[in-house]
């Protein structure tokens, strides 16, 4: 602790016992003065912060960055091209190319589910990162991990309601901007 | 070919936000690039850039959760068309609707047939 | 008055207590690591044939605690108390664990410093003539830590490089009045330091400063040299915050080559753990096994012990709160009595 850290505290327990002991306008003023030397007391806080993490900026291990990137592009492109596979063989049950995406989506999605299951794509994530995780079985893998994970709390408040945690903020937000979007095209 | 496309789109779009991760100082979640990327494909899907990236790439725009996004902007679209507000506040989650149920009844099954393995 | 304190933060042990013995029970990867012939017990799989890892943790250190009173040849209900903690909320593993011991008992959190808190309370204890035999035990769990603290284990994440791996291990110590084998002279208790690191996987940034701040504390309070130690050694700052304790040390003009951590000592090189272990179970499957075993044959025969902890939680992190660190330095001493010699 600096000399000034302790001198701000010094006044600060100054001030908080005259603000605690005073009524009406005087107490108002008192408090005034705290909050002062509240704020005074976190711009410190927050300062020093600042200085550490650019000194410790300089040593940090640095992120794999061209290994994370092949990575995260070879596997979302392999899951993609995959999915475009299921497409073609959809089509080829005579589906329309929409019916076939929706059903392609469908089955990489029950992939996701099955290989978290399996305990093998947090391996697989590990690695790939994004690759794994923007495709939409890392939508899936977000919800059956949350689930699996919680089943030994129960199947209402463990997997039914953990099962939300990763798909709440998804289905939200995508509802959300869509409405928006759709009152937008409305409109203009 | 279309293969290929679609490894390339959406390798490439993996790729972009694995950049987000890696060069952002935040400490970037599966939820946040998640939520990001639905969010962004919606907003994309919107001012009618999607379609040409699903028209060219296939899959490689569809499987990732921005294609998701496009997909439920998509559907609000035509709701508000048809039916006005009620149309737009029901099209997106109806044509999301297949891919969130899936979602959720495989997450369930997973969670009853598995054990998680740590 | 206060005559066996001295200094700002620090006290002297008279009677020196005694750490008599030790156990660590430690998972599969764990006993994979290069201390793994120095543990007394390693499981299996992180099930332990338990129905839950919260349950797995709990048997653990309760196996940890049993083998090492055995060791001194004491049964559990023989400790005047017991003292441990554990990462997980409400203290859960400590407090299951001590159901089973007919031991008074006292729970504690510090996160991964709560080996080091335990053992300064347990030397307290026996020092003030409160008791003859304290337990002093902490534990962790990697599978059961990363639930609660960061993701569930089967989502795809991808891990930082600055993130340690949570260790899945118990390490209790039986603390006695005695005279020979690994004694406790002095011990200083720290203060809880927060230099505004956010990133909960680069908690051995957030502890740094927080060793750094007790060692000197220590070092000035018994006006030692870092020299006269053997090894100064963290709890678990992990290779990403130990270079940061090295560069914070020499700004300080603090020689640092004697310095060591915990963390580094738990996994191989090749088991892909990134900045090394952490957790409460990591200072204390390493005290014991690595350098307590070994401190009889060292030149100055002392060492000193600063277990380090982050106090994360999930709940302040996601309100945009930093992360505070603390650490807790003990000074060991093995020493030979005089009736034994």
């Amino acid at each position: 602790m600096t000399d000034q850290e302790r001198e701000l505290l010094r006044r600060h327990q100054d001030v908080l016992a005259r603000e605690a002991g005073s009524r009406g306008r005087e107490r108002a003023r008192w408090a005034e003065k705290r909050k002062e030397i509240e704020q005074a007391q976190d711009a410190l806080l927050r300062e020093r912060g600042r200085l550490y993490l650019v000194r410790s900026s300089k040593t940090a291990a640095k992120v794999p960055l061209v290994k994370n990137m092949l990575w995260a592009f070879g596997v979302g492109g392999v899951i993609c091209s995959v999915g475009q596979g299921f497409v073609f063989l959809f089509q080829r049950f005579g589906l329309a190319l929409k019916d076939a995406s929706a059903a392609s989506t469908c089955v990489l999605i029950a992939i996701g589910a099955f290989l978290t299951g399996l305990g093998v794509y947090d391996d697989i994530g590990k690695r790939a990162g994004a690759g794994s995780i923007v495709p939409v079985t890392g939508f899936s893998n977000s919800i059956s991990s949350a689930a699996l994970e919680f089943k030994r709390e129960g199947f209402l408040y463990g997997v039914g309601a953990k099962i939300f945690t990763v798909a709440g903020p998804v289905i939200l937000y995508g509802v959300a901007v869509s409405i928006v979007v759709g009152l937008v095209d409305l409109l203009f | 070919m279309m293969l290929l496309k679609a490894f390339l789109l959406g390798g490439l779009i993996c790729l972009a936000a694995q950049l987000c991760m890696d060069l952002t100082p935040f400490q970037v979640t599966p939820a946040h690039v998640l939520v990001g990327m639905v969010a962004l494909g919606a907003v994309l899907s919107g001012l009618g850039l999607y379609q040409p990236l699903l028209d060219w790439g296939g899959s490689g725009a569809s499987v990732p959760l921005s294609g998701f996004g496009h997909v439920m902007a998509q559907g609000a679209i035509e709701g508000a068309r048809e039916d006005g507000l009620m149309g737009a506040l029901r099209g997106g989650l109806t044509a999301g609707a297949a891919g969130i149920s899936a979602a959720l009844l495989t997450g369930f099954c997973a969670s009853v047939f598995f054990k998680p393995k740590g | 008055m206060a005559v066996k304190k001295i200094g700002g933060q620090s006290l002297v042990f008279e009677s020196r207590p005694c750490v008599a013995s030790w156990a660590a029970v430690v998972g599969p990867m764990e006993g994979e690591g290069p201390l793994k012939s120095e543990y007394d017990m390693i499981m299996k799989d992180s099930l332990f044939d338990q129905d839950s890892w919260e349950k797995a943790e709990q048997k653990m250190m309760q196996y940890s605690i049993e083998l090492a009173l055995k060791k001194a040849d004491r049964l559990p209900w023989e400790m005047d108390y017991l003292l441990g903690g554990d990462l997980l909320n409400q203290i859960i593993t400590a407090n299951f664990t001590a159901r089973v011991f007919g031991a008074p008992f006292l729970g504690l959190y510090g996160a991964c410093s709560t080996l080091a808190e335990g053992m300064i309370l347990a030397g307290i204890l026996i020092d003030g003539g409160y008791g003859d035999s304290v337990g002093a035990a902490s534990c962790s769990h990697h599978d059961t830590a990363e639930r609660q603290l960061r993701f569930p284990t089967e989502m795809g994440v991808q891990r930082s490089q600055t993130a340690q791996w949570t260790v899945t291990g118990s390490g209790a110590y039986l603390i006695r009045s005695g005279e020979t084998g690994v004694r406790m002279t002095h011990a200083t208790v720290g203060k809880v330091v927060d230099y505004g690191v956010k990133n909960a996987s680069d908690m051995g940034s957030a502890m740094a400063p927080a060793a750094l701040d007790t060692i000197r504390a220590h070092l000035e309070d018994t006006g030692r040299n870092a020299a006269d130690y053997d090894y100064i050694i963290t709890g678990d700052l992990g290779r990403r915050g130990f270079d940061s304790l090295k560069t914070l040390m020499a700004e300080e003009d603090l020689p640092a080559n004697n310095l060591t951590d915990c963390g580094l000592h738990v996994y191989g090189g090749n088991q892909d753990t990134h900045s090394g272990a952490s957790g409460c179970g990591c200072s204390a499957i390493v005290m014991g096994p690595r350098f307590f075993k070994e401190m009889r044959r060292w030149p100055r025969k002392k060492l000193l012990f600063a277990g380090t902890g982050a106090l994360l939680s999930p709940l302040t992190s996601f309100q945009g709160e930093s992360i505070p660190g603390i650490a807790h330095a003990i000074a060991f001493e093995w020493t030979e009595g005089e009736n034994s010699k």
